[in-house]
């Protein structure tokens, strides 16, 4: 019925793949294959997770107690500085696109590769010549101002501000150009016949996202060099003993930063539709809304910068519009999370790992949400400002809802980068302690917050101190589950049942026309596209009967790998 | 590599065409789309400082009117008449390789190139007089008989905003050089010049963000 011609379907890994046609260091480092990439940024960016969740596990310690446990208040200011720097810049941002954006995307289009396979490998680059910027801020020592580096103390009070702004700056660049290359890709890769409307919604995540990479990013840019300047020239922009503005600056952060969280969380959106479809078995409910509801929050997310400063003196009556437009973001996400539960209500649904990430995902993600409104509405944020509410929210969006949502994609999308599984049970019991670690952390920090708990305070009150004992020990939970993905995912490498090429039955191209792992051009032929990504049932006409449940059949039997 | 011949793949094609592209077309088309979103960021890169110089402007107007008067219009103006020639001669240079010229090619690429270093001599007597009467950015603005408060910030701005629109300047300069070298070794030909065309379109950016500086900083 279709042009399509279908790769093996066997279980026997193909000879030559993308992981072993030549298996030089030097392939590796000098590749332009999207695929290696994308691996070697998930050893990257996984890397820097690592260091900075270790960070995040002592400062949380240090809080178990009010008064000092195992650091002084000055390292604690630096610990928990470098922690919010790593996750964000080298972490959060680069995690799902660089990774399965660059894995995926091509995949997902039917292409041999993204437009500018050499761009590609220049932006891995960049990235971590972004990442040794913060090693050598580290040595200079003394980053103390937080993620933020809000002037006039980031100007003033140390010279790793030089080293971090130029970090921010350079990884900067590696996001603008991996976004550019992406929506170049979208635009002019697609293979025949994959229209705008048959798009994988993945893929209308990353391409929402890179629009965005592609006009914040160049405002944090200018913002990092006029910083630069403040530091080492005194150019008296920013600082108001020289006639400067502070608030200037914090304009210019948020104008970046606010729609940084959306290329922190539109990615998210794209895998937790893929997750959703596939393990309900069912299309996505309301295809168009949630492909151009991305769309709608990437854009809306320019114009609600302001909601971070509702208490920094700006008019009344821009507070007030800042409000109102950071509660309309609510109704594209709303949609989405609509027609998620819709699909899983029609389908039929397959407990895998994977799905599991994506369940954790609606519930974190809504908690995120909703404390997003509480503090949009301007009487509430006066109380809860730079409380320890604020980090709640910001975890429940970042942690509960691109780490869930990238862990679920790993999971997903393992047997195909690696041709391994993992083992199920233990991937079952992981996800299920890093949800309940992640509540018991996070959920007291909110109620914390409620109570008047400032954030980035290293002592407090007694009274505090049942609640921050609490959130410690969730960590540990918490810890402990992601400690186990790690641990059996590598083992997975070495022990691994050998993955089918479709072992979840999905529709998708990566999916059924390519081996796992892939060739090392991605595709035998170049595929011809003639449905849509969901059509679970035109899938087991196209390759002959029951193929897609036959290899799920096969994967349940053998559960657990 | 051997077994990832593929059919799509061992059609033959021109030698510029890479392999996951289909077509010199679709190529070209990606190429130059990717440019024009490169050319979007850099002109974001300035917006943020030309907020910052709107601010200022706004708060301070008659600090902002006393202090260009520091600025030479007659330097600045040159300057604006050797980029206009240049974005002219660049347009050239695209126009002669279409037809095949590679003389003309090259010549208008060294004529580009010329212009772009007689803007930075020019630029370079500028700085050098300022550094000289004590006009530099921020706290360390020492001339007295322009003074009072925010003249530094005019002029933050203004070394700013120049040296940065001044290093687009000199990477202009070696992406030149490196066409140059291409050209003379004969790699563009009327069916294939992308990277002169996309060169090309830089500069017309670098050039027209001048055409902004240049009034606000110089004249109003
Ligand atoms: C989509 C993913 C989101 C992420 C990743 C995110 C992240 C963050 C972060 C990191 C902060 C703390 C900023 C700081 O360090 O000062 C923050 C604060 C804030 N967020 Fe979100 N957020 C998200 C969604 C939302 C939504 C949907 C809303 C409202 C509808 C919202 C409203 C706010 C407000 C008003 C604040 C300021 C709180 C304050 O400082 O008083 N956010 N968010
Ligand atoms: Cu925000």
């Amino acid at each position: 019925m279709s042009a399509t011609t279908l790769t093996t379907r066997d279980a026997t890994p193909p000879p030559v793949h993308y992981l072993n046609h030549d298996k030089s260091l030097k392939s590796w480092l000098l590749t332009l294959d999207h695929k290696r990439i994308g691996l070697m940024y998930l050893v990257t960016v996984a890397t820097a997770f690592m260091v900075a969740g270790v960070l995040a596990m002592l400062v949380r310690y240090e809080l178990i107690n009010p008064g000092m446990d195992i650091m002084t208040a000055e390292t604690y200011n630096k610990v928990f500085s470098m922690h919010g720097i790593m996750m964000v810049f080298l972490f959060i941002i680069p995690s799902i696109p660089a990774v399965m954006g660059n894995f995926v995307l091509p995949m997902h289009l039917g292409a041999k590769d993204v437009a500018f396979p050499r761009l590609n490998l220049a932006s891995y680059y960049i990235f971590v010549a972004g990442g040794l910027l913060v090693v050598g801020a580290l040595i200079v020592g003394n980053v103390d101002a937080g993620w933020t580096f809000y002037t006039p103390y980031s100007s003033r009070s140390s010279d790793s501000v030089l080293f971090m702004t130029m970090a921010v700056f350079v990884a900067g660049f590696s996001s603008i150009l991996t976004g550019l290359n992406f929506i170049v890709t979208v635009h002019k890769m697609r293979a025949p016949g994959l229209t705008w409307n048959r798009l994988p919604l993945f893929v209308w995540g990353i391409y929402a996202t890179s629009i965005v990479q592609v006009l914040a990013t160049p405002v944090i840019g200018i913002t990092m060099v006029l910083l630069f300047f403040e530091r080492l020239l005194g150019i008296g922009i920013f600082d108001p003993a020289l006639g400067g503005d502070p608030v200037l600056f914090q304009h210019f952060f948020w104008f970046y930063s606010h729609p940084a969280v959306y290329i922190m969380i539109l990615p998210a959106f794209g895998i937790i539709s893929e997750l959703i479809a596939v393990f309900s078995r069912h299309p996505i409910h309301g295809y168009r809304f949630v492909a151009l509801s991305s769309v709608a929050i990437a854009f809306l997310g320019f114009l609600v910068w302001g909601h971070h400063m509702f208490v920094s003196g700006q008019s009344a009556i821009s507070a007030v519009i800042f409000s109102l437009i950071t509660y309309l973001i609510g109704i594209p996400t709303g949609v989405k999370m609509f027609n998620w539960v819709a699909t899983m209500y029609r389908g039929s649904i397959w407990l895998q790992t994977p799905m599991l990430y994506a369940l954790s995902f609606l519930f974190l993600f809504a908690i995120g949400g909703f404390t997003g409104i509480a503090l949009g509405v301007l009487a509430l944020d006066v109380h809860l400002h730079d409380t320890y509410f604020v980090v709640g929210h910001f975890h429940y969006v970042m942690m509960g809802g691109t780490v869930i949502a990238a862990l679920g994609g790993l999971h997903y999308w393992w047997p195909k980068i690696t041709g391994k599984m993992y083992n199920e049970m233990l991937g079952k019991i992981a996800a299920a302690l890093i949800f309940v670690g992640f509540n018991i952390t996070f959920f007291t920090q909110l109620v914390l917050g409620t109570q008047g708990m400032p954030r980035r305070y290293y002592d407090y009150l007694p009274r505090f101190e049942t609640m921050h004992e609490v959130s410690t020990y969730g960590s540990w939970i918490l810890g402990a589950g992601l400690f186990i993905v790690l641990f059996y995912l590598l083992a997975s490498l070495f022990r691994g049942r050998t993955a089918s090429s479709n072992p979840w039955g999905a529709a998708t191209l990566e999916w059924t026309h390519a081996t796992s792992p892939p060739d090392p051009h991605n595709f035998h032929q170049t595929p011809i596209v003639s449905r849509g990504p969901y059509d679970f049932h035109l899938l087991s006409e196209e390759f002959g009967d029951g193929h897609a449940t036959q290899e799920i059949a096969d994967t349940r039997e053998t559960q657990p790998g | 590599m051997a077994s990832s011949s593929s059919p799509a793949h061992a059609d033959s094609h021109p030698a510029h065409l890479q392999h996951h592209f289909v077509s010199s077309e679709q190529q070209f088309d990606a190429a130059k789309m990717g440019m024009w979103l490169f050319l979007v960021t850099e002109i974001l890169l300035f917006a943020g400082m030309f907020v910052a110089y709107t601010v200022y402007r706004v708060w301070y107007p008659e600090v902002f009117v006393q202090s260009s008067t520091l600025l030479n219009p007659w330097l600045g103006g040159l300057n604006t008449l050797v980029l206009l020639g240049s974005s002219f001669t660049v347009a050239l240079s695209i126009h002669f390789i279409q037809n095949d010229n590679r003389k003309g090619l090259i010549i208008n690429l060294a004529l580009t190139m010329a212009a772009a270093i007689a803007f930075l001599v020019v630029k370079y007597f500028e700085y050098t007089h300022k550094f000289h009467l004590g006009v530099f950015p921020g706290e360390h603005y020492s001339y007295s008989e322009v003074a009072g408060p925010y003249v530094a910030q005019f002029f933050s701005i203004y070394y700013i905003m120049t040296g940065i629109h001044g290093l687009h300047v000199i990477i202009g300069i070696g992406l030149f050089i490196w066409l140059t070298v291409r050209a003379t070794k004969g790699h563009f030909s009327s069916a294939w010049y992308t990277p002169v065309e996309l060169v090309g379109l830089y500069w017309h950016i670098v050039d027209i963000i001048w055409i902004f500086l240049f009034p606000l900083l110089y004249l109003i």
